[in-house]
């Protein structure tokens, strides 16, 4: 099932042409990678499936459901979890506070003076905690963790609304190498547990090629390729972005 | 927390209940007296001294009463609130008998509106607002000074000789210039009735600009000039109006510009041939005016100011009242207030009784200069009762007692 | 006419120029140290006092003398500046957001009473300018020379400002830090000289402003508080750190009010309008309008966000049993209160109470919400307003004209917030603030319906009321009542919500928070509760006055809770409870009070930086009677 389908997306900043007529889909359960060399478009393309930024022309639907125009936070409500290339959470809370808070969202919650907050959707803020591995640091502040846990809180944050689609910026910039794989492998899992589309952008290649299902290619803001990983590893023209911009994308980093 | 801490902290808030409610022993007569101290420092400074010297002089004279006189002062912070607070404090620790003093109008009629709620006698020295004796008026208030009111009449005289057509009007931007513009324009209005006022300027209270002001009070070309400023924004008025030529063939009429307080800062810019109400002290020669002036100038090797004979004369209506009314209790204190005379420095003073304000007047007279400073000259004193409203007017403003 | 129209732009300039003086030294303070130096306006009071003195000093008749003493006195604020740098502010840069201004405060008491102790209370009249001592025929009228003088002075001192920020490398470091102070320390730069170095051209700064005035201005101790909010005016309508943006926001704010001054009275449909008196509010009017189309002043730009700088704030404590054992506890101890104490305690605890329910709506903004409100006091003032009109003009009994206070709290912060809640940081203070000088301007001048400058007498509370001991018991449990409701609102879904929208905007924004809306909500909440505090305050003082929203209760409020400490909950209440209490018994007996108040909020600065209720938190988790945050 097709849960965002993307078609003739374009955005231009004064003149210069960020996206360019790009379309893919996703399906539920699917992980799809959007990767590229620096300036391909990866954010400015991203940042119109979230809201942030409003494409000059093309369709984003989810779910059958038009998506641009909306604000981050409507688009939110239909089911859409983000995470942030730096993370963000709300530091002054407890992880499990972080929980409850998107919880309380969720249920349209946020609106009561008087119920205390700190043990609303205490146990539905466990177990998303436990599904992402931080429950035994669930009375932390979040300010004092580590980076990687963090990342495993803003997964928590983003699945507490039973999203249909996750979009994850970078969702492994600066971390350890071994974390990288660890995280998104927990993420292929609970998106497969839960049927969730994930759509993600990645420079790690290790990454990509370890956990993606599907892989797309942007570059000049034009999509040049989209496959499995096998084909978008064979495919000349990214070998040779890939090449024309230095990185090597076997060997990882 | 356990046991002990709670108890410690018991003990601990006993103890502070304990230190902050003082002992008291009454073999004094206590006034309470109030005044914003720092707000207005430049004109209550040599009050304070003017009160502190008629108490060391009532108390040498064997005191009021067979006990010594004491006065409780406390700096009300001038604002309306913290006054009340210090009212409240004065009156239910200190056990004061009555209140005193006060500066500021919006003080003032805070402090008179306690004194009704709580039925406290309050002789408001300084604050010059027509409300307080009038539309506001209650039977615990009197008040000494000679009001706005009183002041721009004792000008209108005067003015109106001058037979001057267009005025132009500069008031401090809050009640009292306010209620001195309305009373100047109803005054002349009455006594010349061909009389024209051309622009009216109100600058901010403390943030007059001076030379704008002056150009567009010049570019109305008026004949004469009715003012209340007073204190820097009265010197920023006088230097620039000065520099620009303002005051050339221009009479300028100026209430309070004659006190010390305001026209010794001018020094040798003290702007000649104006009129002002205000205080010669050095050429004052009657009698009860030199005793106090020498005792004054002996006890603080300084002379005199206003604020020195506000503060003054202060103490003095409260012992008046006190050997009249030969007891502390306030309504027996409230109803001698009624018709109290004495003498001050200024000459005999009596407290109305249509309006419980008093009768000391003030004095009239044009800024010359001598020896490089700023006197008036021409002075007359003009006694407060000759420049109120008909008595009939004042029972139509003020409420019934 | 047309001639006068040149003369009042002259007079604009001539008044822009110490205004961009002094501004520029706050602005460029502000850019490095994110200090919002309230002791600006002290610094410049100290300039004309200096000038006055060293012009005597040097003879008042010389062209030397004059401009010598004017460039001593300026060298002298600097130094003092310099001082006031390595003595206090150092101690405290680390301090959470805007505790400096705490010291700052503290120092505008300080300064003020050691001027009223070296000076004399007197305003002192400056010489005129030697060798400019008259005036020069402009189309007719005579113009000041010395006026001439100042219009040049603006002008190169920008000059000079704009060569030292732009050829030299102290000036780079100090655009760089502006932009980025996190970053110019991580270039090794000694952070430390700089912060020196620009606290002096600062207040040097400062002091030429006040010194180039004294042929204008008496010396007078009125001036430090005159003074500041003019120039906060001008550096947010110029953009924060602009120094270009300062000297254009002068020059706008000048002009404004010399053509306000030149208009005079206007006749519109018949009705007079005085623009002369438009003067006393015309800057803040134009900052509101400027913020409101320009959020981040004319030339400023956004400004980058704090790294690291501040504490991060620990998770709430839950309002658990022991904190309503706690609660219970004090309610049982001020219920003992009427038993054990004389009349004026219970005066003086309502005060406190009133304060406190205060203090806490404006931590409640600060704290929860992330908005620093410098106009506060509006809602309280509005509050008392509300009550007293009720009570007044419609007649109603006094327990119904005590529900008006919330409602024109409320809805006063509903209308100012919706604005407000547009801006962030400082501009959002300054916005504040802006609104605040305007309700109380309106109500300073409407003296049909306000009673003006002399405010509202007579609103006391109804007969059964009366007796003190039961004042006292009803404004205690409202008091508390509201306090207690805030504190509830805070752990409330609604509190986590603005603390979520002040910890991350952009997270809170993606979890489908309206961060926004909530804050419009928080704020109109906060302007509510103070207004209860505001009416229970009329019917406990009688009479209420504008000073009731005047900056100086604004600024009492943020010295409560930065006393208390922003980072604790029941900081504000501490804070209140201090603040009060030593302003009472320092004010009652001693004559220099304003010193040793100041001294004694310096020494708690200095002391504890976390505020009263922070350090007694520390101290109490170290001994065990709190529970050590999961750290």
């Amino acid at each position: 099932m097709t849960v965002l389908s993307v078609s003739n997306l374009s955005k231009a900043f004064g003149g210069v042409k960020a996206v360019q007529d790009v379309a893919f889909s996703v399906a539920a359960g699917e992980l799809l990678a959007l990767i590229g060399p620096n300036g391909a478009g990866k954010s400015t393309c991203f940042n119109m499936l979230n809201g942030q930024l409003r494409p000059d022309s093309g369709i984003v639907n989810l779910l059958g459901r038009s998506l641009v125009g909306m604000k981050p936070r409507d688009i939110w409500r239909l089911g859409v979890g983000r995470t942030f290339q730096i993370t963000a959470t709300f530091n002054s809370m407890t992880v499990r506070e972080n929980i409850q808070m998107a919880l309380l969202s969720h249920h349209n919650a946020l609106l009561s003076l008087w119920k205390s907050a700190n043990e609303m959707y205490l146990d539905e803020a466990m177990v998303l905690l436990d599904r992402v591995g931080m429950a035994d640091q669930s009375e932390r502040p979040c300010g004092i963790l580590a980076y990687g846990d963090i990342k495993r809180v803003e997964l928590a944050i983003a699945l507490a609304n039973q999203p249909k689609l996750l979009l994850m910026d970078e969702p492994t910039a600066g971390m350890a190498p071994n974390e990288r794989v660890n995280l998104m492998a927990l993420t292929a899992r609970l998106a497969r547990q839960d049927n969730i589309a994930v759509l993600f952008t990645e420079h790690d290649m290790d990454v990509v090629f370890a956990q993606a299902d599907r892989i797309i290619v942007l570059n000049r803001g034009r999509l040049i390729a989209e496959g499995s990983p096998m084909e978008v590893r064979a495919n000349p023209e990214v070998q040779a972005v890939y090449l024309g911009s230095g990185v090597t994308y076997a060997g990882g980093h | 927390m356990d046991r002990r801490s709670w108890l410690k902290l018991s003990a601990a808030f006993g103890a502070a209940m304990f230190a902050m409610s003082g002992a008291q022993a009454q073999d004094t007569i206590k006034i309470g007296e109030m005044n914003s101290y720092k707000n207005f420092a430049a004109f209550l400074e040599p009050y304070k001294k003017g009160w502190e010297l008629a108490v060391e002089q009532v108390n040498a004279s064997g005191g009021l009463l067979g006990k010594k006189l004491e006065i409780v002062s406390r700096d009300d912070n001038g604002n309306p609130g913290d006054a009340v607070r210090m009212a409240e404090e004065l009156v239910t620790r200190e056990k004061v008998s009555f209140l005193i003093g006060t500066f500021p109008s919006h003080v003032g009629l805070a402090v008179a509106s306690f004194a009704k709620e709580k039925k406290v006698l309050f002789i408001a020295a300084e604050p010059l607002t027509d409300k307080i004796v009038w539309d506001q008026g209650n039977k615990y208030t009197y008040r000494l000074r000679a009001s706005t009111y009183m002041q721009t009449a004792m000008l209108v005289p005067e003015a109106a000789k001058l037979k001057k057509k267009r005025w132009a009007i500069v008031y401090p931007n809050y009640e009292y210039g306010q209620s001195a513009t309305a009373a100047f324009k109803q005054l002349m209005k009455q006594a010349q009735p061909d009389v024209e006022f051309v622009i009216e300027q109100a600058p901010p209270l403390g943030k007059i600009e001076a030379g704008a002001v002056a150009d567009a009070i010049a570019a109305a070309k008026p004949d004469a000039i009715f003012s209340s400023l007073f204190g820097p924004d009265l010197a920023k008025f006088v230097r620039e109006g000065q520099t620009r030529d303002l005051f050339k063939g221009v009479q300028v009429f100026n209430l309070l510009a004659g006190e010390p307080e305001y026209l010794d800062p001018l020094k040798d810019e003290a702007p000649t041939g104006w009129w002002v109400t205000g205080y010669p002290w050095y050429a004052i020669n009657t009698p009860e005016h030199k005793a106090f002036a020498d005792a004054y100038q002996k006890r603080f090797k300084d002379y005199p100011r206003l604020g020195s004979i506000v503060g003054y004369a202060t103490v003095q209506s409260a012992a008046a009242v006190i050997k009249k009314a030969g007891t502390l209790d306030t309504e027996k204190l409230v109803a001698a207030m009624k018709g109290l005379t004495h003498s001050t420095p200024l000459g005999n003073i009596t407290y109305r009784p249509q309006d419980n304000q008093s009768t000391m007047g003030a004095y009239v007279g044009k800024i010359g200069l001598k020896d490089g400073k700023g006197v008036m000259t021409d002075w007359y004193y003009a006694d407060g009762a000759k420049f109120l409203p008909s008595d009939a007017d004042v029972a139509k403003m003020r409420p019934a007692d | 006419m047309l001639a006068n129209i040149v003369i009042q732009f002259m007079n604009g300039l001539a008044g822009a120029s110490s205004l961009f003086l002094v501004a520029a030294g706050l602005s460029i303070i502000f850019g490095v140290s994110r200090i919002v130096n309230f002791a600006h306006g002290s610094l410049y009071m100290l300039g004309v006092y200096l000038a006055y003195m060293l012009v005597e000093f040097f003879g008042r008749s010389s062209i030397f003398g004059f401009w010598g003493g004017v460039l001593m006195a300026a060298l002298c604020v600097g130094l003092i500046g310099v001082v006031i740098e390595i003595v206090v502010l150092r101690r405290i840069y680390r301090a959470p957001e805007l505790f400096q201004l705490l010291a700052t405060f503290a120092l505008v008491l300080v300064i003020k009473d050691a001027a009223l102790y070296i000076w004399g209370a007197e305003d002192l009249v400056g010489p005129r300018a030697a060798g400019l001592r008259g005036a020069v025929e402009i189309l007719g009228k005579r113009f000041p020379q010395y006026d001439l003088a100042l219009i040049a002075i603006g002008p190169v001192v920008l000059g000079l400002l704009w060569l030292l920020m732009n050829r030299t490398r102290w000036g780079t470091l100090v655009r760089a830090a502006t932009q980025d102070r996190e970053m110019v320390g991580a270039l090794g730069v000694n952070q430390s000289g700089l912060f020196t170095g620009v606290f002096f051209l600062g207040a040097f700064l400062a002091g030429l402003g006040g010194a180039v005035q004294l042929p204008r201005e008496p010396a007078q101790l009125a001036l430090d508080i005159t003074v500041i909010s003019d120039a906060f005016v001008v550096v947010v309508v110029g953009g924060m750190g602009s120094i270009g943006g300062a000297f254009l926001a002068a020059l706008l704010i000048a002009q404004a009010k010399a053509f306000c001054i030149g208009i005079g009275d206007v006749s519109i449909f018949g009705t007079v309008f005085s623009f002369s008196k438009f003067t006393l509010v015309v800057e803040f009017v134009i900052m509101a309008v400027v913020l409101v189309v320009r959020p981040w002043g004319l030339l400023g730009k956004q400004q980058g966000t704090q790294r690291g700088t501040f504490m991060v704030e620990p998770p709430l404590y839950p309002l658990n049993r022991n904190f309503w054992l706690a609660v219970l506890a004090v309610v049982v101890l001020l219920g003992l209160v009427p038993f054990g104490g004389d009349g004026y305690l219970l005066v003086l605890l309502i005060d406190i109470a009133v304060f406190a329910l205060f203090a806490v709506t404006l931590h409640f903004l600060m704290g929860p919400s992330g908005m620093v409100s410098f106009g506060h006091a509006a809602y309280f003032g509005l509050g008392c307003y509300g009550a007293a009109l009720a009570l007044l003009k419609l007649k109603l009994p006094m327990e119904l004209a005590l529900f008006a206070a919330p409602l024109a709290g409320g809805l006063g912060a509903l209308v100012f917030g919706w604005f407000c809640v547009r801006l962030s940081g400082v501009y959002l203070a300054m916005l504040t603030l802006a609104f605040a000088q305007i309700a109380w301007s309106v109500i300073y001048q409407w003296d049909a319906f306000t009673g003006g400058s002399n405010g509202l007498v007579g609103l006391w509370p109804s007969e059964w009321l009366k007796d003190r001991t039961v004042f006292y018991a009803f404004a205690l449990l409202l008091c508390i009542g509201g306090i207690l409701f805030l504190w509830r609102v805070v752990h409330a879904p609604f509190g986590y919500a603005l603390r979520a929208g002040r910890d991350s905007a952009l997270r809170a924004d993606a979890i489908g928070i309206n961060v926004r809306r909530f804050q419009w909500f928080g704020f109109t909440l906060a302007g509510t509760f103070a207004g209860l505090a505001g009416g229970l305050f009329a019917f406990s003082k009688g009479s209420i006055s504008p000073e009731t929203l005047a900056v100086p209760r604004s600024v009492d409020g943020l010295v409560m809770v930065l006393l208390g400490g922003v980072q604790t909950l029941t900081g504000p209440v501490a804070g209140a409870a201090v603040f009060t209490w030593l302003q009472d018994s320092i004010a009652r007996n001693t004559e220099y009070w304003r010193a040793i108040l100041g001294l004694t909020i310096l020494v708690i600065v200095l002391a504890f930086p976390q505020g009263i209720a922070g350090f007694t938190k520390q101290v109490a988790t170290r001994i065990g009677v709190m529970r050590r945050e999961a750290a």
